[in-house]
């Protein structure tokens, strides 16, 4: 699957982070870092992530 | 039940949205239809106070609407949205329920989502001039009467209320908050930190006049000044209230349920009557194991996403005769406010605290971080973090994850 954050919404809230783990991270600068390919498995949790970013940044497509 | 069940979710914002998604997401292929008041697809609201006040353009609600729309999952291809469909009433007995345009829908199945309203100040005076944000109308009428310098008062300092009060201070208009009982959020994070965050709207150029309601409103077709209490008149152009909300129940009266603040609702979500029924989001008031037996409602915009969750599984089960799941649901209370450069992000409910300690950090340099923890009866209730990094947020989180015993 392929995830894009827009970067010009997002605020580094960190929610993504706490949803998917695996995929969205939150460095030790406060700015996020995240794998935009993620392996298929993680899709619940990346559904969960783009669903509790507060600013709505999160993208998916197929 | 038809051989196909049908499903009515009524109410058509972020939890009408996510009620309709977990469902599907649950494999419920049934019919499912949402009734959404509003002339518009679910949009987000948090925006409304502070992005979309402030920007610089033009546009109408429509464009408003667009700009802060939510993502929908792939399974809304499967659902009849149905906007500008409010639900006037209900028959549970019957199982049908009738739209403001009068047409009768049948059910088999029911979620309200109706979410909040906000109230207004019921006090004497013009009625122009006077705003409340929950809508993008709202929103668009407001910033459509800030087209130059105006003399903002805004009634009540909530998280709206300080939001609101930042983000019109930041676009250069004289604000006055005016707060009938306490500081700034302080029923919600105590009296220390409150005063903490006055001070630093303060030193933004933020006025404040604190225990003292506003009586009344003067001019003769449209405001132009605010009576407080004491009998002053606080000069004004531009008058917000943010003075609490309204649980949107009406259309569920003439049924027995509880709807005394809300609709209640079991640790499941679901709603004690025969139907199949359940509630999700702000107008739900239901038990949380992470503090109480108490039901309550939270008004949290997270809430929506995670009561949908399990409340889709709980009709599910009681849709199909299913035994409702026994896992006690315990969702996180989480929140975030977006003020000048502060952003406070806080976990748990601290509102519930009767002691308050400072556990990183300065009160008077809130810009440099702050962390605050509370307590009720020794137990660790709620977290505040004011400009901590994100990094930390999960560990934050992560500490409540231990249920009260139940009783």
């Amino acid at each position: 699957m392929n995830v894009t954050v827009d970067r010009q919404l997002c605020q580094d809230h960190g929610q993504c982070a706490i949803a998917a783990p695996e995929v969205f991270r939150i460095n030790d600068e406060g700015k996020l870092e995240y794998n935009g390919t993620p392996d298929d498995a993680q899709r619940e949790y990346v559904e969960e992530a783009a669903d509790v970013c507060p600013v709505q940044a999160i993208l998916i497509a197929d | 039940m038809s051989l196909r069940p049908r499903v009515a979710i009524v109410g058509g914002s972020l939890s009408g949205l996510r009620a309709a998604e977990q469902l599907r997401a649950v494999g419920y292929d049934g019919s499912l239809t949402v009734f959404g008041a509003e002339p518009h697809a679910p949009y987000n609201r948090p925006p409304l106070s502070k992005e979309i006040l402030a920007a610089d353009l033009g546009g109408d609600p429509v464009d408003l609407a667009g700009r802060t729309a939510f993502r929908q999952r792939a399974s809304m291809g499967n659902v009849d949205f149905l906007t500008s469909c409010a639900v006037e009433s209900t028959d549970l007995t019957n199982r049908t329920l009738r739209t403001a345009t009068g047409d009768v829908h049948h059910f088999d199945g029911l979620v309200a989502a109706t979410g909040l309203r906000p109230r207004h100040l019921a006090v004497p005076g013009p009625t122009q001039g006077r705003h409340v944000l929950r809508t993008v109308e709202d929103c668009h009428h407001l910033r459509s009467s800030l087209t130059k310098p105006r003399r903002v008062v805004v009634v009540g300092a909530g998280f709206i209320g300080c939001e609101v009060s930042a983000t019109l201070r930041k676009l250069g208009h004289a604000v006055t908050v005016v707060e009938p009982a306490g500081r700034p959020m302080e029923r919600v994070i105590g009296s220390e930190v409150s005063q903490a965050i006055q001070h630093h709207h303060e030193a933004q150029g933020v006025q404040f006049i604190l225990d003292t309601g506003v009586i009344g409103f003067e001019g003769a077709d449209r405001v132009s000044g605010a009576v407080l209490s004491g009998g002053v008149v606080l000069p004004a152009d531009v008058v917000v209230e943010s003075v609490g909300s309204l649980s949107n129940t009406e259309w569920l009266t003439g049924n027995e349920l509880d709807l005394s603040d809300g609709v209640l609702t079991d640790n499941h979500l679901r709603v004690e009557h025969s139907l199949p029924m359940v509630a999700v989001g702000d107008v739900a008031r239901f038990p949380n194991p992470l503090f109480d037996d108490v039901p309550r409602r939270v008004e949290h915009w997270s809430m929506p996403t995670e009561t949908a969750k399990r409340a889709a599984a709980t009709l599910v089960a009681l849709l199909t005769g299913e035994a409702v799941g026994k896992t006690p649901f315990a969702p996180i209370p989480s929140f975030w406010s977006d003020q000048f450069d502060l952003r406070l992000q806080c976990f748990g409910s601290p509102a519930l605290a009767d002691e308050v300690r400072i556990e990183e950090g300065e009160l008077d340099r809130l810009t440099s971080g702050l962390l605050v923890t509370y307590h009720r009866q020794d137990r660790h209730v709620g977290t505040l973090a004011v400009n901590l990094t994100g990094a930390r947020q999960r560990t934050l989180r992560e500490a409540f994850t231990t249920l009260v015993p139940a009783a």
